[in-house]
């Protein structure tokens, strides 16, 4: 019950903090991606604010190094590539596309869809290969 | 640099970050969206589905509680929409983690990894920005 509640809890303060922030609109954040045009730089004050606020967390209690990967390799690189390809045709990454649900927008409905469907193509994918 | 909003901006990752913060203290999990949706199909899908539904519930609860918020704006058509959603589905799992998982938790946590992993998918997406919205690709 207790690991619900610190879920439900951290899951609301993590949408309203992408709705605070706008970050729930695409065309916020294309307006961050597309440096050539009317440029927006609010995104890097997001990071600007987020990151500091978890490194406390990170810092109060202790990672166990000996299980984290620390190899750059052909995956982590190609995977980034893929998503972020993704990310600059429509604007969403995968927290702001599912916090924006709830707009009930089609194209949104369908981006989700979409995206479900490429994390099961990469388990068929990842199993066989 | 007309629609350019700091406070805003920084009250938001703010939260994010405190969220972020709660999950790795309280339950030892990193707060990144990719990777708890992708486990929704482990055994340990409560706290999972507790997250994601505070994270889908908030927006609503922020416009009935009078909050301003603008409705998402998609420019681009269905068949883009697709791709992209493809993409960003197939692209977190292979890269092991999105904006959140990597561009936040990951950089706070100081990861190689994840700076490397940030740095990729900002210049894709710029770059892919650039040929759709410059150069009429796409």
């Amino acid at each position: 019950m207790r690991a619900l509640a610190i879920a439900t809890t951290c899951g609301l303060l993590f949408g309203l903090g992408l709705t605070v922030s706008a970050m729930i609109d695409p065309a916020k954040v294309l307006g961050f991606l597309d440096i050539a045009g009317d440029w927006d730089p609010s995104l890097i004050l997001v990071m600007a604010g987020a990151i500091p606020v978890a490194a406390l967390g990170y810092m109060f209690r202790r990672q166990d190094k000996a299980t984290t990967q620390t190899a750059i390799d052909r995956r982590l690189l190609l995977g980034a590539t893929l998503f972020g390809i993704g990310w600059g045709l429509v604007g969403y990454c995968p927290g702001p596309a599912l916090a924006s649900l709830s707009f009930g927008d089609a194209k949104t409905l369908l981006f989700v869809a979409a995206m479900l469907v490429g994390m099961a193509a990469f388990e068929v994918w990842n199993r066989r290969g | 640099m007309s629609h350019f909003t700091p406070a805003h901006a920084l009250t938001g990752g703010a939260l994010i970050g405190l969220s972020a913060a709660i999950l790795w203290v309280g339950l030892g999990r990193i707060a990144g969206i990719s990777g708890i949706l992708a486990g929704l199909r482990m055994p340990d899908r409560g706290w999972r589905m507790a997250f994601l539904a505070g994270m889908i519930a908030a927006p609503l609860l922020y416009r009935l509680a009078g909050g301003a918020t603008a409705d998402p704006t998609i420019a681009t058509s269905a068949w883009v929409v697709i791709a992209g959603g493809l993409l960003v589905g197939f692209g977190t799992r292979l890269g092991g983690g999105c904006t959140s998982g990597h561009g936040v938790c990951g950089i706070a946590r100081l990861s190689r990894r994840s700076i490397a992993a940030t740095a990729v998918f900002m210049a894709a997406a710029m770059v892919t920005v650039y040929c759709t919205h410059h150069i009429g690709i796409g």
